[in-house]
């Protein structure tokens, strides 16, 4: 099985810099630009590679990428974005790319940029992410030094430069016309789309905001081709996945796999199945915004285009698992606290309806709860949902609730029959030995 | 000095930081070129024309100029906010409404260190609410508190990215994982 973007990281989690990725092919493909391979080129390749957006949203990139206009006309400058902003509760994929293999980001986004004739690149990176920014800091500078940045590369006028900005917090800023209002030194509020980022962006120029994974994945396709591309994948959708899992599972961790493996290979195969003395009753596939799955949904290839419209999304691939010893309602509970507290307040159903949402889920653990509220929160799925606010975090909120009423119903009613938590305590002592 | 006069004082310190902010705006906005107010240090100018560097536009380094003044002086009271906005050549007003935007930009005194304690779903599952209580009975601090000889802030974060190794936490720049309640005052040591 071919693991292109982790084979090379090393186990202890050091940093690969120049040297060690110049030996195993870094950069090499640059010198078939301007010769074999024009800008065009470059996209068409991306486009065949079946790739899909890494960030949550699966968005194909080669067609996300047709929408910048190119040629002679086309807007100066233009600028390519890594969204390493991940703070997706449960994620952590991108960290270990940036962190192992910082020279990967750098090369991909110099691809990107010569594809797209965007001359300048910001790396937005979440202000936590301390040694992922030292470790491309390096990496910028090694690639500035060697001359792959700041300077026209071999037999092209293409000139790439590279900015790390390390941001200051807040969920939102992940949210691609959030992450522009930052980079500009704003409040990191959504803009209204359209227009899209790609016709007027940053600056209003040009701008294509791509997850960090998915700009890994292009020196793969180039270096590789197309065929080889799309072969390491078992679906319709190219290439591999980071895929993780956290929760009590006996080994939590993350690995890279062919894009559709199963739910329950990944946790049986990888995560080593449940933690002692805990089963198996739901997981979230990728991140918070995204909805439960359960039992009868483990054999659906973790993918972009598999899931039926019920089962919801892939979103990040990086997984949380459900146990019998947690309370779903407190799971959940603690999502819509998250949620609630990471709105940028910048449109009424969001910024009032999350708190709503949060102290209803409050009032089952505390025992306050009638079946009332239990409408109310129905209903809260309905008014938050898409269409309905300014940005996706409000309708990324609904996911989890939404399929927590269908599936763990009968868990919210106990909570209103017994008049309180039937956890409360012994997930408290279960806590405490974990 | 009782509680109630020292937080009149800050009362009065706040309003006569706000003529100034207003004052401020401006004469920055009708001629900040020739006024020269800006306490920055050497170091601190000189950090903040290299952040300036890599946008287009000075205002771009905002979030920059507050992370490195803060870096520098712990936290960003007004004085700090006025100087940064000055350099910027933007109001007070408008670098405040960033500032209080960004939860890592301090705009309230902190510790020496600051305990980030990860309250988001893995780490839930995993007790991140045992490592909390942990923190209470050590130092008796509860979250969005300082010690009160100085030594630490504990502030509540979003998931840290490292959710397999749940229960996560960062004291300053450092990451821990798995962090037991029984191993804290083990990771406290080396930050006094
Ligand atoms: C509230 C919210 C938070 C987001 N956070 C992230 C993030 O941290 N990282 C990311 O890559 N995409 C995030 N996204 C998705 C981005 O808006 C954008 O779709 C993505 O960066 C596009 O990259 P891709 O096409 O390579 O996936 C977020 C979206 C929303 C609505
Ligand atoms: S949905 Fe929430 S996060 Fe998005 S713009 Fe509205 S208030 Fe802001
Ligand atoms: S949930 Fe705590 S580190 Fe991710």
């Amino acid at each position: 099985m071919e693991r292109p973007l982790t084979k090379y990281l090393h186990p202890d989690g050091s940093p690969r810099f120049l040297r060690e990725y110049v030996a195993t092919g870094g950069y090499r493909s640059l010198q078939r630009f301007g010769t074999e391979l024009a800008p065009k080129d470059v996209q068409r390749l991306v486009g065949e590679s079946g790739l899909r957006g890494r960030g949550g949203g699966g968005f194909p990139t080669g067609t996300k990428w047709s929408f910048v206009p190119m040629g002679p006309d086309a807007p100066k400058p233009k600028y390519i974005v890594a969204n390493g902003d991940e703070m997706e509760p449960g994620t952590f994929k991108d960290r270990v790319l940036m962190e192992g293999d910082p020279h990967g980001l750098v090369e991909g986004m110099i691809m990107a940029g010569y594809a797209l004739d965007a001359e300048v690149g910001y790396i937005f990176l979440r202000g936590e992410y301390h040694l992922s920014a030292q470790r491309l800091n390096q990496a910028i500078a090694e690639a500035y030094a060697e001359g792959y940045l700041g300077k026209p590369l071999p037999g092209t006028t293409f000139r790439f430069d590279l900015h790390l900005h390390s941001s200051a917090g807040r969920y939102i800023c992940g949210e691609e016309t959030a992450l522009i209002n930052a980079l500009e030194g704003k409040r990191a509020v959504p803009r209204a789309k359209p227009p899209f980022p790609q016709t007027v962006g940053l600056w209003g120029q040009p701008t294509i905001v791509q997850n960090v994974e998915t700009l890994y994945n292009i020196p793969q396709i180039i270096n590789h081709g197309t065929d080889w591309y799309r072969r390491l994948s078992r679906t319709k959708d190219g290439g591999t996945k980071i895929y993780g899992i956290s929760g009590r599972v006996t080994n939590p961790g993350w690995w890279e796999l062919p894009l559709g493996t199963t739910a329950r290979e990944l946790l049986e195969r990888h995560g080593g199945g449940m933690a002692d003395g805990v089963r198996f009753r739901g997981l979230l596939p990728g991140g918070i915004s995204t909805s439960f799955m359960i039992e009868e949904h483990l054999d659906l290839p973790l993918d972009f285009s598999s899931f039926p419209p019920d089962v919801g999304r892939l979103g990040t691939g990086t997984m949380i698992i459900l146990d019998d010893q947690t309370c779903p309602v407190g799971f959940v509970l603690n999502l819509e606290k998250f949620f609630a507290r990471e709105s940028c307040g910048w449109c009424t159903p969001c910024r009032e309806g999350l708190p709503w949402v949060a102290k209803l889920l409050m009032a089952f653990e505390e025992g306050r709860a009638t079946s009332d509220d239990l409408s109310l929160l129905e209903m809260h799925t309905k008014w938050l949902a898409p269409g309905h606010t300014f940005c996706g975090l409000a309708p990324g909120a609904m996911a989890p609730l939404q399929s927590a009423l269908k599936y763990f119903r009968e868990d919210f009613e106990r909570h209103i029959a017994i008049g309180g938590c039937p956890w409360s305590k012994k997930s408290a002592q279960q806590r405490v030995l974990v | 000095m009782s509680e109630r006069s020292e937080s009149c004082e800050k009362g009065e310190k706040w309003k006569e930081t706000r003529r100034l902010v207003s004052h401020l705006s401006l004469v920055s906005s009708v001629s900040h070129k020739q006024t020269r107010w800006t306490m920055l240090t050497d170091t601190e100018r000189r950090e903040l024309e290299d952040a300036v560097k890599h946008y287009p536009e000075k205002r771009g380094a905002a979030i920059d100029a507050l992370l490195t003044v803060q870096r520098h002086r712990g936290w960003i009271s007004d004085e700090s906010l006025l100087d940064i906005a000055q350099f910027l050549e933007i109001t007070a007003e408008d670098l405040d409404s960033i500032a209080t935007f960004y939860n890592l930009v301090f705009r309230k005194p902190v510790g020496r260190h600051v305990a980030f304690v990860c309250d988001s779903i893995s780490c839930w599952i995993k007790g991140c609410e045992q490592v909390q209580e942990q923190i209470k009975n050590l130092y008796d601090v509860d979250l969005g508190q300082t010690t009160s000889d100085g030594r630490l802030t504990v502030l509540p974060i979003a998931c840290l990215g490292h959710c397999e190794r749940a229960p996560a936490m960062m004291i300053d720049q450092d990451v821990y994982g798995e962090v037991a309640p029984e191993k804290m005052e083990n990771i406290m040591e080396k930050y006094k």
